[in-house]
This record gives C-alpha cells, structure tokens and sequence, in this order.
C-alpha cells in the first residue's frame, strides 16, 4: 500500500446506480444489472477449449452463460477494440455455470476464455451488427468510468469469495491450502488497490505491511497472515482473518456507493503501475511469500482494466497514444509472461538481477506512456 | 509565461562574465587559446553545443561529472533514431541552460507530468556539456546479434577492452549500448541533463549504470591548475591540454578513416577504487615514491617544479609516473576523470577512488598500451578496477537540424 496523491474519489461524479442506468455495461454480479437480453449464449469453457455459441450478434443486450468443465479456475471475457473489457466473469469453479449481461453495440469483438486465470486466454472473434452508436466526448468519457465501476465491482465480488476461501484454509490450519489461495485473493485486490486506497482506512488494514503500521496501533491484513503462514503458525491467526473477511465485506459495501470520475481512472492507472515500480520490483510487498509478480500481473492489469475503458476516448483524441498504449501493455505482459509457472508465477526470489532489470525498464517505459493520459482526459 | 532559465541571466551577459572567467586563469598562450576555442567553458555560462568536436572533450573540464551507460532495450533501428534526435534537442536546449522541453518545468497542461523536471530552475548553464558516445555492443550483442543492421559500420578500433590484470571488473557496473558524459561547475546541473535524457528514454533505452564524480582530477587546458585526486596527489600536470592542437590531431581524434568517426574520438572509461585506508597509512616518502611526483609541489622527484620535464632516469623505475608518463608510454591520451565516493562499504571503508575518462584516436594505440605499460605500476597495490567502458563519440553536430548519431544511423 501506498499513500495516493488525490483522492481516487471526487465529487459530483453520477453514482453507479445512475451510471448504470445512463446505458452501457452490465454486470451479473451485480444481480440485474440494466435492460434484459433476449437470448442465452451458451459457453462451454474447458482447461483447453472456449466454445462460443454464435460468433454473429445483433446489437443489444445479450446474456451468455459459461459453463467451466475444466479442472481449473476459469475466467470469461467479452472485448472490443484494444482488449477494451465490454464485459466478464471471474472466477469461475470447475464445474459452475455462471451468466453475463453485456450490452454491445455494433462492432467487432473477440470472447476469450482464460483457464488458470492467466494469459491472453482462448480467444474467438465475434461480429456485432447493426446501428453503432457514436458518443459524445461527455458520453464516451461516461461510457468509460461505467465500464470501470463495472469492472471494480465484478472485482470485489471476486474478492470476497477468494478471501473467504482464503479465510477458511488458514482458520482450519491447511497450510498448503491457504498458501495456494494467498496469492490467489490478493489478485483482486490488488487489481482495484487504487479504489480501497480512497477509502483511507480500509487499505491499512487490509494491505499494510508490518513497516506500515505506526507503533501503538495494532497490525491486521493479509501481510500478517502471510508472516504467519509462511515465517510463524496459524495458531493465533484466527482473529486476524475473521478481521479480513469484516474489512473486505466493508470494501465491497461501499464500493457500492463508488463514485469515480475519468480522471481517476487514469490517475488510478498510473498508480497501480506505480505501486509495481515502488513496492514489486524491489520484491518488498511479498517478503515472506515471494509471490510478488502475481501482484505485478494483478496491479498490471487493473492499470490495464483502467486505461482500455478509456481507450475510446483516448483514440478520439490521440490515436497515436492509444496505439502505443496497446503495445507498452502489450510488451510489459509479456516480459512478465516469461516468469510465468503453471497457474502462477516462479517466485520473486528466483529472479536474476537482469530480470528484474528488464521488468523495470518495461514498466517505465509503459508508465511513461500511461503518464500522458490524464492529460488527455482532462481535455 | 514561460519559465526559462534563460531569463534569470541576460544572454548578453553571458558572454561578457565569460571572458572575464577565462582570463582569471593564467598563462598568456593558454588565455589566448581559449578564448579562441569555441568548446571553452565560462564558469556559469553556456559552452557551445555543436562544432567540429563534441564539447566535453577538449573543453576545460569542469568540476562535476554525471556519467551514465544506457542498453537499447528495443530492437525497432526508428525508434531508437526517434529517441536519439529527441536526445539532442533536450541537450541543446539544457546546454543553453533552459528546460528539457519545449514547454517547460512549471507552463504545461496540469494534468501531464511535465516536460522538465524542474530542479535546475534558476541555475545557470554551469558550463554544461553533454558528450555521446556508442559502445561496440549497440552494433553487435555480446551473443554477435546486430540489432540495427549496424554490425558493418562497427569500427574497428570500437572492441571490448582485453583483461587486466588485477581487474576486478563488475560487468553491471560496466560497458552499455550509449554513454552520457554530462559534466557541469555545478552538480545539480548535470544530475538534471542525465536524469531528463533518462527520462525522455525510456521504452528505448534504460539505465545500465551511472556514476556521480567530483573534483575533477585532470586539467584540460594551460590555464587550469592542477587538480588533486584523492590520494592526495596532483594528477595531470602532463596531460594533452586543448592548446597543443598537433597532439591532439595525432592522439585524440579521428581523422582520414572516411568514416562516420572522423573528428570523432574514442572514450575508456574506467572505475579504480583507491583503498584509501591502506593509502593514508603509508608513509610520505613511500606515497611520493609509489607516484614518482613529490606530494607538495606536484614535482617529478628530483625536481622543485610541478612543471620541470620528467627526468624517467631519476624517479623510482615501477612509480606510477614513470611508467604511465608519454616518453615512457611512447603514447598520449587525453585524461578527463573525476574523483569519487560512493559513501562507505560494509566494512567501513570509504568506497572512493577514481573515475578515469580519457579520450584516444585508437583505445589499442592509447588506454591499452599505457595500461599495459602499468603492469608493474607500484600504484597497483593501492587500487582496482571495479568498472571497463569503451565507446565511440562521434564528431560534433554541424547545425540545428543535426542530431546524435546522424553519422551513424541517418
């Protein structure tokens, strides 16, 4: 954790019950989400396979519903234009059914599976028909942070789920269990770290490292179940993640209330990228687990989440910018993909001073190019 | 309004405030030379950024080094020359003592970082030059990859130095695809250039090494005094100086290779950590004889002058002086190196020595044969390598529109 610049929140943004309503995404998480789609497109994902039922769509609201016969966790995506997120659904047990509601204007898409909840993932193309929209500068940069908020929700219902599960392994003293699931809930935390950032309080006590904490004032969050699980015991780690689920249910009540405004996307963006650069690259976040590069992935792509929501505002207004937007994203994933390992990622420590050095030099030479969106944005 | 750092000095006065700083400095021929030499340096003010040689080579050097080794990380030969060019309008513009770019540190757009970083805002030029220089593996990988189709325009003299011995060489601490030698009179002003050109690199090129010097330990021109280095020595009272135009024509730089290098010079770098605790132990008359010049006057031993010819006859046979001196080497370079202290090492000593720079028309005719020459070099006891460089610098920008590495890869 870190301590932001601005405040993630301004005010007088639309809240998101308005934002939904003004048009746009729709979450399925969320539980009915705006407009209802007249068909059901079914999705049978496998740990190898994304079978689509159709690739031609008329314009409108449409419902799939994915089906994972896998034996991992699986992930569903619906994508414009630079990997722009129209719609998804993490964290999909093997063996479930989950549904999406996704509005889609005219226009080409990819879907994409991502079994392991990794990499670019089973993609397949799909064409969108009918009256496209064209969006008024206002409109697109409302478009953006509704898309955002959408995401950010879809996110923190992730992460009440994985933290529980989290919660339960360390409450029942399955070491392995809860190691394998630490770096796991974290990801959807760190993805949004900017949005629990701007609730002051629920940051320290989610995501503060034992240096962060003032003395006198009483340490609490994963880190301390990281030292236990992997530096301690479990014994008296009880309290401590009864505290986490308490704080995580917290974040994702008031995250119903959020209220973002574009600029704080692409503030939020930068400042995901910056949370690598000053606490990941230097393997500080995870200093028991090691697990840093899955923060990475994760803060790389919510910066990513961020930016793609915006892109269409960002291409109106700066074509070349979007361009190199795509590619700096684009090649920081894959210097990370190299250190890729099943599921996850080798550990931190693994890692060769040249290694870090070429993660380092692609995140700044992506940071540079997120630093001029604001700008942007700001018009 | 744009904040330049121009405005908080007259540019008339500028030129005036120069001649009198160069006048201060002594001898007729070396006053005479340098007022003449459009690459002098004037104290607070601006040393010329184009001209047939890169400034920061013959100029008298000034008092603080930023040296900084970058590798190329994209293999795109457009993007790298797109950097390169937006390399040399930042120079030119920080060598005039204004902002890295054209809006400036504190008059853009709220919303976007800035396009200066802004702390060198009200200080003068402080004689800043930038001097570019490519290493051999910008044209060839270690592994003999050719990145940018540059693999025959490799000079033949641009090779890896050969080892040492004694080298304790740190290979992240050495070599890299491009180096910046920015120095200034004042730190912050050349801190400022390498970290804008870092800046603006980034996604081209990341920093490999840098490494921060002070005092410098060479005069370059007559009329400079002597510099002591941190044995406590003077060091490069016989260095080549800018108004010996002949030795510098035969021993630094390039000519008649018909190549992007003529009026070009080659750049070693090398990192040599005194062990100063050891050093300061030894007694005086073991220092002077370790060096071969007396501590006080700077003379050769046997002489009362700093400046009396080195007698090689008369000064012990393995002190440093005998050894690395012309007449004994049968070669010159061009010495340019600052002192250093990277604070302390683990087990307290000082980590401080000698940034060595020197400029040579062939490494294998200049650093390599004075080096080797030193192999029996009593110094040898009281230093280590720990940091190798070599680099070729091209010839200066001829106008407005020329750019870093035209030569090479226009």
């Amino acid at each position: 954790m870190r301590t932001r610049r601005t405040p993630l929140v301004a005010a007088g943004a639309a809240s998101l019950a308005l934002l939904a309503a003004c048009g746009g995404g729709s979450d399925a998480g969320s539980g009915g989400g705006a407009g209802g789609a007249s068909d059901d497109i079914a999705v049978a994902a496998s740990d190898t396979s994304c079978d689509v039922g159709t690739t031609e769509l008329e314009a409108g609201t449409h419902e799939f519903t994915v089906t994972n016969s896998g034996s991992s966790v699986t992930e569903f995506y619906v994508y414009a234009e630079g990997d722009r997120i129209m719609g998804e659904v993490e964290n999909i047990a093997p063996g479930v059914a989950r549904s999406l509601l996704v509005e889609l204007p005219a226009g080409s898409y990819q879907t994409a599976c991502k079994p392991g909840m990794t990499g670019d993932g089973i993609r397949t193309d799909l064409t969108v028909s009918g009256e496209s929209e064209q969006l008024s500068d206002d409109e697109a940069l409302q478009a953006a942070v509704t898309d955002y908020t959408r995401y950010v929700t879809s996110q923190v219902t992730a992460l009440q789920e994985q933290t529980q599960a989290f919660v339960t392994a360390v409450k029942a003293g399955d070491v392995a269990q809860a190691q394998a699931l630490y770096p796991v809930a974290r990801t959807y935390y760190e993805r949004i770290e900017p949005v629990a950032e701007s609730f002051g309080d629920l940051d320290p006590k989610i995501d503060a490292r034992e240096n962060d904490v003032e003395p006198g004032d009483t340490w609490t969050g994963f880190h301390v179940l990281e030292r236990d699980l992997w530096a301690g015991d479990l014994s008296q780690s009880g309290p401590v993640a009864d505290q986490l689920t308490t704080d995580v249910d917290d974040l994702a009540t008031r995250v119903q209330t959020l209220e973002l405004q574009p600029l704080d996307l692409a503030n939020g963006a930068l400042g995901l990228l910056d949370e690598i650069a000053s606490s990941k690259i230097t393997g500080e976040e995870d200093r028991y687990s090691h697990t840093d590069l899955w923060d990475f992935q994760a803060n790389l792509d919510g910066s990513q989440a961020a930016i793609t929501s915006l892109r269409p505002v960002v291409a109106a207004a700066d074509p070349e910018l979007a361009a190199s937007l795509d590619s700096a994203f684009a090649a920081t994933q894959a210097e990370l993909a190299q250190f890729a390992s099943g599921d996850g990622f080798v550990l931190y420590t693994t890692l060769t001073p040249a290694q870090v050095q070429g993660l380092s030099d692609s995140l700044n030479a992506l940071a540079a190019q997120v630093s001029q969106v604001p700008a942007v944005v700001a018009g | 309004m744009k904040l330049s750092r121009r405005d908080f000095f007259g540019a008339a006065g500028l030129g005036a405030a120069g001649v009198v700083a160069l006048g201060a400095g002594g001898a007729v021929a070396g006053r005479a030379a340098a007022a003449q030499d459009p690459t002098a340096s004037t104290g607070t003010g601006a040393v010329p950024f184009g001209g047939a040689h890169q400034a920061g080579i013959t100029t008298p050097a000034q008092d603080r080094l930023h040296f900084v080794a970058f590798d190329v990380t994209t293999t795109d030969r457009a993007t790298l020359v797109r950097m390169l060019q937006a390399w040399t309008e930042a120079a030119r513009r920080m060598t005039r003592g204004e902002d890295a770019g054209p809006v400036g540190a504190v008059a853009g757009n709220e919303y976007a970082p800035p396009d200066d970083t802004g702390e060198a805002l009200g200080l003068p030029p402080a004689g800043l030059t930038l001097t570019i220089g490519f290493g051999p593996t910008l044209f060839r990988t270690a592994e003999g990859v050719d990145r940018f189709g540059l693999a025959d325009r490799q000079p033949a003299e641009l090779v890896e130095l050969p080892a040492f011995a004694g080298d304790e060489l740190r290979p992240e601490i050495s070599g890299g695809d491009i180096c910046i030698q920015a120095c200034a009179d004042d730190p912050q002003v050349a801190v400022h250039a390498v970290r804008n050109l870092a800046r603006i690199g980034q996604g081209v090129v990341g920093v490999r090494w840098s490494q921060l010097g002070f005092g410098r330990t060479s005069s370059t021109t007559s009329d400079q005094a002597t510099p002591r280095n941190l044995f406590g020595f003077k060091d490069g009272t016989d260095n080549l100086k800018s108004d010996q135009p002949q030795a510098l024509d035969r021993f630094v730089w390039v000519s008649g290779t018909g190549t992007w290098m003529d009026g070009g010079s080659y750049l070693v770098s090398r990192r040599i950590r005194m062990l100063i605790e050891v050093w300061d132990r030894q007694n005086l008359r073991d220092q002077q004889d370790t060096i071969g010049r007396t501590k006080g006057s700077g003379a050769p031993i046997g002489q009362t002058d700093e400046f009396a010819p080195v007698d090689l006859g008369a000064l012990p046979p393995r002190s440093h002086v005998a050894l690395a001196h012309p007449s004994s080497a049968g070669t010159a370079i061009l010495r340019r190196g600052y002192s250093f202290v990277d604070g302390s090492d683990g087990l307290g000593r000082l980590d401080a020595g000698l940034f060595f720079l020197c400029y040579q028309a062939d490494p294998a005719t200049g650093f390599v044969q004075v080096q080797r020459n030193l192999r029996s070099d009593a110094m040898n006891e009281y230093v280590q390598h720990t940091s190798s460089g070599v680099f070729a610098c091209p010839p200066g920008l001829t106008g407005d529109d020329d750019w870093w590495g035209s030569g090479l890869l226009g």
